[in-house]
């Protein structure tokens, strides 16, 4: 490496030029509200700085009221899934640089909404858990690893990078107008185990997908590989898992 | 309010690595809750990247006394040897176990766990890096973190997801107290929940947002700690707190080890590897606190980079691209999202980051929390994973021993509980156990104080880490004395905003507020007392370790009045004699 160029982040105090950020945000407490309602805030953040930490923000400082899950920050949990200018996107891993100044924040739509930005996903993850999302393998290896070749490995690795965060299930149009719909979520958590080569019960799960609640749902719209936080290919994972129940093959 | 009760064998609280390892021990054989004030899956195990140790010897040469070396001598001798051999034996199992399970490792060309370089960990006793760390490209704590709940998910675990405790319970006084139960709060209801149970077992992981650079999750304040530390179960080794090197300038976001592992490089202001003077031999692979203080050195010697002299960098450029994109695709999309900078054409600006409490609960091998220096326990009280102090990382952990903890003793408090609760007949609890909390929870939503909890955590945050964290002085450690004692009494004068029963975080994040105090206060207390260096514990003032005084675990208990009062325990040894720790 040779220091030449001096690359300073953004983040950098010294270059830490604080920016308006007006924000309208959909909120709805039940106790009070008998439907959701606009309500505008203003902050001053820096151009680096998460649209996760202008919530923040408001909460800490403006309105204690404002509630929205959140742990990581970092775009590794799946907490803080929401639509943010029209797109599910998660808080912490987009910054103001990159969204600009006007942020319009509502909860992620599908799931019914229980305060603010929180909604129910109790339904996301019972569908989560129809798909026998584990290891099903009828082999006793003793006491020693399976082997399992990088290709093989590399054959569902897309599929494993899954935070379980919803972005995708809640943009997808099907699932909107059709909660019965397993939903992407489900199907690329079926996935990561169908082209594992360690697993026996493939077979099993296309049967569940093969229902009329499964995979043939899906209109391939793409919204949910847009969505995809960890940049999941999606819809060619659904359409992986159609080809292997049509053609029998995994 | 509304109050219900429900009646369990065993309730382990929180559902990371630890919770959910300890669970599927349990499970099948025990009625069993886990309650979690998250998802499962939204637990910090998941963040964690670089991967598990254990000497399988898939790639190179090693063994598990090598691996159980390597953890003593970068504990700084304070770690307890028993419990390291243990854990470090039983990696291998636990490595395999994880793979029957599912777990997805990257594999060597022969289709074996591959095994990667890590800070610290050395083949024969110190003579070179070894490849040790078994690893998932640098997502190995989302691996095992799904791994773990998917085979929960299979077991059918009954999980209460976003119940928060707050108080433990327990039957009985002195000699005779055993553990109860606890009161959790329903984030969605804002009802109260009284468990009673013959088993609790903590695994709720650290308390990093006590600073201000953090590695850590919002949620992770020390809940099961702090609930405990009030309820008079002594803290160990609180003045034990990691700094990662690398973290993500002006953010704090981890950077894995792995990316040196992989072959990444410290660069100062001047692109200088630094670290060459430091630890010749290990070089960049040193462990974590020798790590941390010579970039804190760089920069207090005016060799930083950027405008104003205060980071350091990780040079990746020089990696082949493939390796990468193969080896760590996650942290060099953070690089990208978070500094807009392509790591594999620069250097990546990087800072000490608060990361990992080697201190916590006490307990004894078998997860059994041990309340004094005679191995006294509580009966029907565990804990495990980064909340619990075994202690196995002692003064400084190693990278990846993190991950090997909560499954090698989340397995075995899982199983000790298991054992205990069948031998026992079911406690009893007077009426209103839930009492406290209710009372607490009502006095915040009618109180009268000024105080904003937000002002107070940030004010707490800059105290730690300006004054208790990487290097630290007499000087200093009063100065966030002060500052901590202040706090605790605006603390006493809160206001929330949320009134409501429905997802009150305003309120939880006041309750948090209060361990994060505790805790912070517990650390700064054993740090001024403990007049010498030693892991992550580095004094100005002391500069050097003292093993004729200070070779023992701190012991802190929260008195009544909400003083801190210290005392010790021997540190317990085995086959490797205290040495100068050279890299």
């Amino acid at each position: 490496m040779t220091v030449t160029e001096d690359k300073t982040p953004s983040t950098s105090p010294a270059k830490a030029e604080l920016v308006r950020v007006h924000m309208r945000i959909k909120r709805y407490d039940p106790a009070t509200d008998t439907r959701p309602r606009w309500q505008e805030f203003e902050v001053e953040m820096s151009p680096g700085d998460r649209v996760l930490d202008a919530l923040h923000i408001v909460k800490w400082s403006q309105d204690g009221t404002l509630t929205f899950r959140r742990s990581c920050a970092h775009g590794v949990c799946g907490s803080d899934a929401m639509v943010i200018n029209g797109e599910n996107r998660l808080a912490c891993v987009n910054l103001i640089r990159d969204l600009g100044t006007e942020l319009v924040i509502e909860p992620i739509r599908g799931l019914s909404v229980i305060k603010d930005l929180v909604v129910d996903m109790e339904p996301f993850f019972a569908q989560y858990k129809s798909v026998l999302p584990f290891l099903i393998a009828k082999d006793d290896p003793g006491y020693k690893e399976r082997l399992q070749s990088p290709e093989d490995r590399e054959r569902y690795d897309d599929t494993t990078k899954c935070i379980l965060c919803a972005c995708c299930t809640t943009s997808c149009p099907v699932y909107w107008a059709n909660s019965e719909y397993v939903g992407p979520a489900a199907i690329v958590n079926a996935h990561r185990f169908i082209f594992d080569s360690r697993d026996d019960a493939g077979q099993d799960r296309l049967d569940i997908l093969n229902q009329k609640s499964g995979v043939w749902r899906c209109r391939t719209s793409f919204n949910c590989t847009e969505a995809c936080p960890r940049g999941i290919k999606v819809t060619q994972a659904i359409e992986e898992v159609k080809r292997a129940i049509l053609y029998d093959r995994v | 309010m509304n109050v219900h009760f429900h009646s369990y064998d065993a309730v382990i609280v929180g559902a990371g690595g630890a919770g959910l390892r300890a669970a599927i021990e349990v499970a099948g054989s025990v009625r069993t809750a886990v309650l979690t004030k998250l998802y499962p899956t939204r637990s910090h195990t998941g963040a964690a990247q670089g991967g598990m140790c254990a000497a399988l010897a898939n790639v190179e040469e090693d063994y598990w006394e090598w691996h159980a070396f390597d953890t003593v001598k970068g504990s700084d001798y304070l770690g307890d040897q028993p419990a390291i051999d243990i854990m470090c034996r039983e990696a291998i199992d636990a490595v395999i176990d994880l793979e029957h399970m599912g777990m997805a490792f990257s594999r060597t060309p022969q289709g074996r766990i591959d095994q990667r370089r890590f800070g610290g960990h050395t083949r024969n006793h110190g003579e070179a890096p070894v490849r040790r760390s078994c690893y998932a490209a640098d997502r190995t704590g989302h691996m095992i973190l799904q791994t773990l709940y998917q085979q929960c998910v299979a077991k059918e675990v009954n999980f209460f997801n976003e119940f928060q405790v707050f108080d433990v319970l327990f039957e009985g006084e002195g000699k005779d107290r055993r553990t109860a139960g606890v009161v959790a709060y329903e984030l969605e209801t804002g009802d109260l929940h009284v468990f009673t149970s013959k088993g609790v077992l903590f695994a709720t992981g650290g308390y990093g947002k006590m600073f201000r650079v953090s590695s850590n999750a919002h949620t992770l304040t020390g809940d099961g700690p702090g609930l405990l530390f009030k309820r008079g179960i002594p803290m160990q080794d609180l003045e034990f707190y990691q700094f990662h090197p690398t973290g993500i300038y002006g953010f704090g976001i981890l950077l894995s080890e792995a990316a040196r592992g992989e072959g990444g490089i410290l660069r100062n202001g001047l692109g200088e590897r630094f670290m060459e003077r430091v630890a010749p031999t290990v070089k960049d692979l040193a462990p974590r606190d020798m790590v941390s203080r010579a970039i804190h050195a760089e920069i207090k010697e005016g060799r930083g980079a950027g405008p104003s002299k205060d980071y350091i960098y990780l040079d990746l450029t020089h990696l082949p691209p493939e390796q990468i994109d193969a080896k760590l695709p996650d942290i060099t999309d953070f690089a990208r999202t978070y500094l807009g900078i392509e790591p594999k054409k620069d250097p990546i600006p990087i800072q000490p980051t608060a990361h990992y409490a080697m201190g916590g609960i006490p307990t004894n091998v078998h997860g059994e929390v041990v309340i004094d220096g005679e191995g006294t326990i509580v009966p029907g009280l565990y804990a495990a994973g980064e909340c619990a102090c075994v202690s196995v990382h002692g003064a400084n952990r190693l990278g990846t021993n993190s991950l090997l903890d909560i499954v090698v003793f989340g397995r075995r408090g899982g199983r000790a509980m298991a054992d205990y609760v069948t031998s026992v007949d079911h406690p009893t609890i007077g009426r209103g156990a839930e009492e406290p909390v209710k009372a607490r929870i009502e006095e915040l939503k009618a109180g009268s104080g000024t105080e904003k909890v937000a002002e107070i955590r940030s004010t707490l945050q800059e105290a730690m880490t300006r004054d208790a964290s990487v290097v630290r002085t007499e000087e200093s450690l009063l100065d966030s004395l002060a500052t901590i004692e202040d706090l605790k009494k605006r603390y006493t004068q809160i206001k929330i905003d949320d009134k409501s029963d429905v997802f009150n975080y305003d309120l939880t994040e006041a309750l948090e507020l209060g361990h994060l105090l505790d805790l912070a206060h517990g650390l700064v207390v054993g740090a001024l007392a403990r007049k010498e260096s030693r892991g992550a514990h580095w004094r100005d003032d002391f500069p050097t370790r003292d093993d004729k005084n200070w070779m023992k675990h701190t012991l802190a208990h929260l008195e009544d009045d909400g003083s801190i009062r210290l005392d010790y325990k021997p540190v317990i040894g085995g086959k490797y004699e205290p040495m100068e720790r050279k890299y």
